[in-house]
């Protein structure tokens, strides 16, 4: 099981409304979910994901919250090759330089 | 003895809390009705042009350049009917630190933000504003606050929104982040109240402000370059801001005979606040879930009074859609050799569309661009839609349907601006007010701000009142 250790860069989740303390204007699909938040901070204890730690964040606040991530990950990426977009690509320059002027 | 932090509470003392956060003593611009004066509101609580020139060079925010896109316009003229197809230009806003136009934005209300003596700031956004605002606060040696929208209840993240995060934390901000929903105003109403910051809003008389710059740099590079103002300028809408400043600005340079084109895509049939919905856009601005809602009731916003006003400013709304965006911003990548998007993509669309119904001599300017990267690309983009089962498919854009489907255009002769009927903009702008306020009888002077604040005459706010049953004392 992952572990954080006092002084760890971690990132943590809270409950901020529970369903059925949603406002009023959400639609049905969102009333069925809590509102969860994310933040990180350097753990200001030893802790098991999914347990409780308090944190303190970038600008010094102190929150405690559910321990999620140890030294978080950025995920997102370039993702997948796209064929379609490559096939717009070769469109794009065949209409504009195809032919005899691009020999 | 502790304060009510239960959700109704914290609401309850919005007004309170926005005035410490903000330090506008809105109530001096209010009339007590509809109206309110917003060009003194503008003059008294913001900053002179030159001063935020000044505030701006500080922290080397502004002085873009202007490209022009000569193979872009010669795709263009291909496909346009004889003598038509304009000469299209772009301005590199992505030149400026953090790589947006909202690093003007950000450099006013930091620097305002500063001077009174606040510690630090919050701000709501999932978007560049974000990242403007914690490289400005850096920069100025100020803690920030990042609050964003990001994830839907199975805590997958829009791609898009996962890279501000990543910049905003590159530049030192606590990101604050969460699940959809408009309750994210209640956290970060709880936050200004826990550390008393200011409120960095996208919406104040200073953050509006900043973006005049833009549109006066515009006029005077462009009378430099080519010695005259452009013809279109054509400005992604999503809250209004970057409308209302770039078309204020033109106004100051006296640029008076440019046409204003606000340009979203188009994502009707989405829900904004929609769990599910959340993470079938491609787009997670510059589209008409924003563009919409905030040209016909912009007071929505986070602060008293919303200092973008687009409906004041907008000559002509256009559509365009999620595919013919990424199909441009291919093109932008391949004909003209610059990485950027996804923003000013979605008015390049629409330029490229217009400029086949201009004059070849006429001049269409799309006045920003932003750094594209990890998640922003539509490589990122197009593998995220297909991960959420959204189909990918050639053909006539017209027939997409948000949120079950893109459609990139078969042919670049496929790109077209669908007209937003500003009209009906406008009507439910006055409707809005009339609701909002709750009344039946409306004074002269609310009759002469309606008029102003729909660019429109007196005869159409007479019909929209007569409509509604609405009598002018």
């Amino acid at each position: 099981m992952i572990s954080a250790k006092k002084g760890d860069w971690v990132q943590i989740r809270q409950i901020v409304l529970k369903p059925e303390e949603r406002a009023p204007q959400v639609p049905e699909d969102t009333k069925k979910v809590p509102l969860e938040l994310w933040v990180k901070g350097i753990a200001q204890e030893d802790a098991k994901i999914g347990s409780t730690v308090e944190i303190i964040t970038a600008t010094g606040r102190k929150v405690k919250g559910e321990l999620t991530a140890v030294n978080p990950r950025y995920i997102h990426d370039y993702g997948d090759f796209v064929p379609e977009l490559l096939k717009v690509d070769m469109q794009l320059k065949e209409i504009l330089f195809g032919g005899d002027s691009n020999e | 003895m502790s304060k009510d932090m239960s959700y109704a509470a914290v609401m309850a003392r919005k007004n309170e809390i926005m005035k410490k956060a903000i330090g506008i003593d809105y109530s001096v611009f209010e009339s007590g009705g509809i109206s309110f004066d917003y060009e003194r509101m503008m003059r008294e609580a913001g900053y002179t042009l030159e001063e935020m020139q000044q505030i701006q060079a500080e922290t080397s925010v502004g002085n873009t350049p202007i490209v022009e896109l000569k193979n872009l316009t010669a795709l263009a003229r291909k496909l346009a009917p004889k003598g038509k197809g304009a000469r299209i230009f772009i301005k590199d806003e992505a030149a400026n630190p953090s790589g947006s136009f909202k690093a003007r934005r950000a450099a006013t209300a930091i620097y305002h933000a500063k001077k009174h003596g606040y510690k630090g700031v919050v701000t709501a956004t999932s978007g560049n504003y974000g990242a403007a605002v914690a490289s400005q606060a850096a920069k100025r040696g100020l803690k920030c606050i990042v609050v964003q929208e990001c994830y839907d209840s199975r805590m997958v993240g829009q791609p898009e929104i996962l890279e501000k995060q990543r910049a905003c934390e590159a530049y030192g901000a606590e990101v604050v982040q969460l699940t959809v929903g408009p309750e994210l105003f209640y956290t970060f109403l709880t936050l200004l109240e826990e550390t008393g910051y200011f409120n960095a809003s996208l919406y104040t008389p200073f953050g509006i402000a900043g973006v005049e710059t833009l549109g006066y740099e515009l006029a005077m590079q462009f009378r430099e370059k080519i010695g005259r103002d452009p013809d279109k300028v054509v400005i992604t809408h999503a809250g209004g801001g970057n409308v209302t400043g770039t078309a204020r600005g033109l106004l100051k340079a006296g640029a008076k005979d440019v046409e204003v084109v606000g340009a979203s895509v188009d994502l009707s049939g989405l829900h904004m606040a929609s769990d599910k919905d959340f993470n079938r856009k491609s787009f997670t601005t510059g589209h008409t879930g924003f563009g919409i809602p905030f040209a016909t009731w912009p007071d929505r916003a986070d602060v008293p009074r919303n200092a973008a006003r687009p409906l004041r400013y907008l000559d002509r709304y256009v559509l365009v859609k999620q595919g013919e965006v990424f199909y441009i911003t291919e093109a932008l990548s391949v004909l003209e050799g610059l990485e950027r998007g996804p923003a000013g993509n979605t008015s390049l669309t629409a330029a490229f569309a217009l400029a086949q119904e201009m004059d070849m001599d006429q001049i269409i300017v799309v006045q920003e661009t932003e750094y594209t990267g990890a998640g922003k690309h539509p490589l990122p983009q197009l593998t995220f839609a297909k991960q959420n089962g959204i189909e990918i498919l050639f053909g006539n854009p017209d027939r997409d349907e948000p949120g079950k489907n893109i459609i990139i255009p078969a042919h670049p002769s496929d790109i077209k601006v669908r007209d937003y009927d500003i009209d009906k903009a406008r009507a439910s702008y006055i409707k809005n007010c009339i609701n909002n306020y709750k009344v039946t009888e409306i004074t002269k002077e609310d009759f002469e701000f309606l008029v102003k604040d729909a660019k429109t005459d007196d005869s159409f706010v007479e019909s929209v009142l007569a409509e509604l049953n609405v009598k002018v004392k």
